[in-house]
């Protein structure tokens, strides 16, 4: 592990008028590492996700991602330099197919412009090839393939999100942000999940960071983990570490009250 | 290799279509009632289709379509009649002032949604025709005096040529970042699609074919006037679209012909046009909301057959 980390978040907060959403979040996740964000909710565990990814702009401090600050970067920008993300209420592209939805995130392969694709050039139809190539390799890693010309809208819930993050991926991401990945799943489905984020994070050399409810899941593959409490980092640590701290006891539980004698 | 043997089939019925007409035209089996009726189709169509492209498309609901619409006619008419150029110079200004003009209200207003963006289109269009009416040079409120050089050839080269580039651009790489802003906008952005750019792109590209059919409207009807371009002419582009199937391009198409001849049959019963338009509106609203043809394309339904076999072959 490289002693400078791919993401550092330093400070970093967000008012919404005179609401402090997320204030002094600091956080350094390091190349290959699979870190888990968790609290209660309304926590603004999203709210750090929105600013990671540039859906918001922070009011306070300073995100760097590989030496870069992405700050002031729209979203789109944000994705291209190499953070993608899946969402807590799955965002497919209902209308259009499967194959369809990993191609909108291969979209920056293509080079060629909107006037050879009006003109049908030879660099759109290699453009249009390249794309559908990888699309549709991509998708046979995840157990798609068979679903290629489905419309999104159409596919069970397990599929649609293992779509989502088959999407997220295909936007060529170095670090991934799930948020909830595992929301709505039964048992069964939530371990087909884990061992499948495993998979990827294998295969594609990724950095991942998760938000998530379960804490089977937080607990079973997170290597380290950060605890947000109205809006404010309350720990982070090992798994381990965290499940006897006492603030995040408190956060989940309630405060310890002393026993009143009568 | 299917998709450019559909392109070539196409091509072949364009062809036939044409050359039908013209026959008809020219052997005088067609008046000028019935050779108008068919250009006012043309150029309806092509407003239609290029509105299909922002609303039904990249999913941005404008209303104000009637304005490019104006734009193209009073800046042909201006390049024909003041300036004595030739009328195909006028279409192709008209085009590109337009696509102007469609940048000059994109940048700002494309970043409002839904409603908000509707109201100011709306109010652009209002802002150009007031402007029209209020400049003496294109002849104020009385109009302006064009004359009559759109005839078929021009209106169908047109036609084929607006359908052709909005279906390249729709089933290529820059269409699917479109379609994905109207799914989803968030997501798109997430995926790495620079909205904004693409939904000026949109915009600009209806805009540049909204003007082309300008010029063909206003030699058309050897009269323009500011009146012609008010906020029902955009409603009628926006029905095209509605009742089309917002998303479907062979819809607007087919809704373009159909609402063109209602009201072309309607001009009989100047009382109760309108009422029987609407009537027609609500109808087809009340038992096919989604539109005449959904979000599907004509070819769509011919693979019909084929696609259930390939789902049955699942089951199994």
């Amino acid at each position: 592990m490289s002693n400078k980390p791919l993401l550092s978040v330093q400070n970093v907060g967000i008012n919404f008028g005179g609401l402090k959403a997320v204030s002094e979040f600091n956080m350094e996740i390091h190349q290959g590492e699979l870190v888990g964000l968790i609290g209660p909710n309304g926590a603004g565990k999203t709210t750090s996700f929105n600013l990671l990814t540039g859906v918001y702009t922070p009011t306070f401090g300073e995100i760097i991602f590989n030496g870069q600050k992405l700050n002031k970067l729209a979203p789109y920008q944000v994705t291209k330099r190499g953070i993608s993300r899946t969402f807590q209420n799955i965002r497919l592209f209902n209308e259009l197919s499967v194959l369809d939805n990993v191609k909108v995130a291969y979209h920056s392969l293509a080079k060629n412009s909107i006037v050879s694709s009006i003109l049908r050039l030879p660099s759109h139809f290699a453009g249009e090839k390249e794309m559908e190539e990888k699309s549709i390799e991509f998708l046979k890693i995840f157990n798609l393939h068979e679903d290629l010309y489905s419309l999104a809208k159409n596919l069970p819930y397990g599929k649609q999100r293992r779509l989502e993050i088959a999407r997220a991926l295909a936007a060529g991401p170095k670090l991934l942000l799930l948020d909830e990945p595992a929301a709505g799943m039964n048992p069964q489905e939530t371990q087909e999940l884990m061992s499948l984020i495993a998979l990827i994070r294998e295969r594609f050399d990724l950095t991942i960071l998760l938000i998530e409810h379960d804490m089977n899941l937080v607990m079973g593959i997170c290597e380290r983990i950060y605890v947000l409490d109205h809006g404010v980092l309350i720990a982070d640590g090992t798994p381990e570490e965290i499940r006897s701290h006492p603030k995040v006891i408190e956060a989940y539980l309630g405060e310890e009250v002393p026993a009143v004698h009568a | 290799m299917k998709k450019s043997k559909r392109f070539w089939l196409f091509i072949l019925l364009a062809v036939v279509i044409y050359s039908v007409v013209q026959l008809l035209i020219s052997t005088g089996v067609f008046g000028s009632y019935y050779s108008n009726t068919l250009i006012l189709m043309a150029i309806n169509i092509i407003l239609a289709v290029s509105l299909h492209l922002v609303i039904g498309i990249t999913g941005q609901f404008s209303i104000g379509h009637a304005g490019f619409l104006a734009v193209g006619a009073y800046i042909s008419a201006i390049i024909t009649m003041r300036l004595e150029l030739p009328f195909i110079v006028g279409i192709v200004a008209a085009g590109i002032i337009a696509t102007l003009a469609g940048l000059v209200v994109g940048i700002p207003t494309l970043r409002l949604r839904g409603d908000y963006l509707a109201i100011a289109t709306l109010g652009f269009a209002e802002i150009i025709r007031i402007i029209f009416l209020n400049i003496d040079y294109v002849g104020g409120a009385a109009g302006m005096q064009v004359s009559h050089y759109t005839t078929w050839t021009y209106a169908f080269v047109c036609l084929v040529i607006t359908i052709i580039v909005i279906t390249n651009f729709t089933n290529s790489r820059h269409g699917r970042a479109c379609i994905s802003i109207r799914e989803n906008e968030v997501a798109s952005d997430a995926m790495g699609i620079n909205t904004t750019f693409y939904k000026v792109a949109a915009f600009a590209i209806g805009a540049f074919f909204a003007g082309v059919a300008g010029a063909l409207y206003a030699h058309n009807f050897y009269i323009i006037q500011p009146v012609n371009f008010g906020f029902l002419k955009s409603f009628d582009i926006l029905i095209f679209v509605v009742l089309g199937g917002l998303g479907s391009l062979s819809g607007s198409v087919i809704a373009a012909i159909l609402l063109t001849m209602v009201s072309t049959y309607l001009q009989g019963f100047p009382e109760t046009r309108m009422i029987i338009y609407s009537l027609v509106l609500i109808l087809v609203m009340l038992y096919r909301p989604q539109g005449l043809l959904g979000t599907r394309e004509i070819t769509d339904f011919l693979k019909f057959k084929k696609s259930r076999k390939g789902v049955a072959q699942h089951v199994e």
